[in-house]
């Protein structure tokens, strides 16, 4: 009886250290993810203006990464090689269009940091919904938290799950 | 901790019933032959075909974000390719022949692939011209014809529902994935099936057909294989078949039943989320019209680094992080392969992750593109619901991020904990498992390198 009920203690300490190794886990993922950070890390170089010029052709843009720095002024030229393309971006909404000889611009402040996709907006062919760009908005909390928050999920789980 | 949802008596009746089941099914031929003729006769800009805007958007959405993470195979009860086959097969389209009598030449699938090497195959070489068929709705309609063809020739050479069992492309996934869904059909108690002498579950009777997946339902201890089509609750004399609630994943944390052919199919699911999320959703231009240009010379080098990076180079990754903790851990009498067999149950929550990673970054950002083909399936101008018009608009496209890394961190922790189990059940200490948990930690970092960096 004494053996068994040494037993259950056991177990109910190590589910009770469990729960607060996985309580302790997840709010560090939180944290990680949401927690705000002081200014000095968030903005990086200091803004300036950016003009880029996007080539697009069916199906890529050139060049098919493109990045700034939090604060800088993007000015995006849009020029057209073959047909009408379209150019959006994920997460500003902003878009423009060009067609050869006429191309389209963009402007705006970069005041969200991460990646962003930026796509065709005007069907050109097959595979226009891949026709897809990158824009770097640096430096890239978004990705950074995201590896923090990978890398204590896995010691983490590691920690609830490593006894029985 | 389980519960019958088959008792509540509506349910029982609805499962019961021929009608509901043939009419979904009726209803999913409706859409699969409307995506057939779109692909032959519509427009070929993908995005105003129904073909390719309802399979591989709103039907692929449906089916990788919904059915399968929450309903298993449910899909595979409804789906309208096996069916025409199936009808054929029965002579009969709703309600059955009696003693649930079959009309085919009734041979068996060899034995030598009785399992889901060819599906492993099937979804390779749909895989491989997917950057093809997912954009050319000629492409799309050709497979889905070949699929049909396929099933119908299998139901009237082969026993019951072959084609589903062990030839279908999407059946292999959906049955290795089905193993998280919070759902299974088992029997309540198998005592019951012991004892029942006719066992009319697997070979029909007047009011239904025997397992069309080749089951014995007393014998059912994991999704893989069971398509939910129902037939079993119907036959079963002794009401002893349900459907039931049960703990997301219950069937990977059992040690026996994994297998090489299903640890492949896990790694190439994984791959190709990598392969689709670097070709399709990257910003290399250079890739897509590679993957694209089926017969030149960069596409011959694409093909190679695609059946290399899924047959040799992951597999050889995944095996060398098992034969670490091999290493590491006092060594055991199990042999590799079926360590790498049981250590591959992790690459289900964490392929299913990224797949829904994967899809959520193209089916939220095109999913409009359904409004104006309901419209206009076939792209010549019509009006039919007035939404013809409606433009492109992508769906909280800011918001991707912070769905998918969730997403991918669960299936993470799913998988490390199927890691520290599989040590445990094959006596390994805990260290054997942490080679694993690297390979799982560094491919989720890597998908998400791809979406966020």
């Amino acid at each position: 009886m004494a053996d068994s009920g040494g037993r259950a203690a056991g177990l109910l300490s190590i589910s009770r250290t469990r729960w607060w190794a996985a309580g302790i886990t997840l709010s560090l993922v939180l944290l990680a993810l949401l927690a705000p950070l002081p200014a000095a890390l968030a903005v990086g170089a200091a803004p300036q203006e950016r003009h880029v010029t996007v080539s697009a052709r069916s199906f890529a843009f050139e060049p098919g990464t493109v990045q700034v720095n939090l604060g800088d002024t993007v000015i995006v030229d849009l020029e057209s090689t073959d047909v009408v393309h379209g150019l959006y971006v994920d997460g500003y909404g902003f878009s423009t269009q060009a067609e050869p000889g006429r191309p389209g611009q963009l402007t705006f402040v970069a005041n969200r940091s991460g990646a962003f996709r930026f796509r065709c907006t005007v069907a050109c062919g097959n595979l226009h919904p891949f026709m897809i760009g990158k824009l770097v908005v640096g430096p890239n909390l978004t990705w950074l938290r995201a590896i923090a928050a990978t890398l204590i999920t896995a010691v983490g789980a590691l920690a609830v799950f490593w006894v029985r | 901790m389980r519960y019958a949802l088959s008792e509540i008596p509506l349910i029982k009746r609805v499962l019961r019933t021929r009608w509901l089941q043939w009419s979904l099914t009726a209803l999913m031929l409706l859409f699969f032959v409307l995506a057939i003729i779109a692909g032959l006769v519509g427009t070929p800009a993908g995005n105003r075909n129904f073909g390719i805007v309802f399979v591989w958007i709103v039907w692929w959405a449906l089916l990788i974000l919904l059915l399968v993470p929450f309903a298993g195979r449910l899909w595979c009860g409804v789906c309208p390719i096996p069916a025409p086959g199936e009808w054929l097969q029965r002579r009969a389209l709703v309600q059955p022949r009696p003693g649930g009598k079959l009309y085919t030449l009734g041979k068996q699938w060899p034995r030598a692939f009785r399992n889901i090497w060819l599906q492993n195959a099937g979804f390779l070489g749909v895989a491989l011209f997917s950057s093809v068929i997912l954009t050319t709705p000629m492409a799309t309609a050709l497979v889905l014809l070949g699929f049909m063809i396929v099933a119908v020739g299998t139901s009237l050479v082969f026993e019951r529902r072959t084609f589903c069992r062990y030839l279908c492309p999407v059946g292999g996934f959906i049955g290795l994935y089905s193993q998280v869904a919070p759902l299974e059909l088992r029997v309540k108690d198998a005592a019951v099936c012991a004892s029942h002498t006719e066992k009319t579950c697997y070979t029909g009777s007047d009011d239904g057909y025997g397992c069309p997946w080749l089951i014995f339902p007393g014998g059912l201890t994991n999704n893989t294989a069971c398509g939910l089509c129902t037939e079993c609750l119907k036959t079963c004399t002794r009401d002893n078949i349900a459907i039931f609630v049960r703990q997301p994943g219950a069937d990977l944390l059992k040690t026996t039943g994994h297998k090489l052919d299903e640890a492949y199919k896990g790694l190439i699911m994984l791959a190709c989320a990598f392969i689709y999320s670097t070709v399709l959703i990257g910003p290399w231009g250079v890739l897509k019209e590679t993957a694209r240009a089926v017969g030149t010379r960069g596409w011959f080098a694409y093909a190679g680094i695609f059946l290399a990076l899924n047959l040799a180079i992951l597999p050889g990754l995944f095996w060398l992080a098992v034969r670490s903790g091999q290493t590491i851990s006092q060594p055991v009498k199990t042999t590799m392969r079926k360590l790498f067999s049981d250590y591959a149950a992790v690459l289900v929550p964490l392929g299913l992750t990224a797949w829904v990673a994967f899809s959520l970054s193209f089916v939220l950002i095109n999913f409009s593109y359904a409004w104006s083909v309901l419209s206009d399936p076939l792209g010549w101008g019509w009006n039919l619901l007035g939404t013809a018009g409606l433009k492109w608009t992508p769906y909280i496209p800011g918001l991707l991020p912070y769905l998918q890394v969730p997403v991918l961190l669960i299936g993470l922790t799913a998988a490390l904990a199927l890691a520290l189990r599989t040590a445990r059940q094959h006596g390994q200490s805990p260290w054997a498992a942490v080679p694993v948990a690297i390979f799982c930690t560094a491919a989720t970092l890597g998908l998400l390198g791809l979406y966020l960096a």
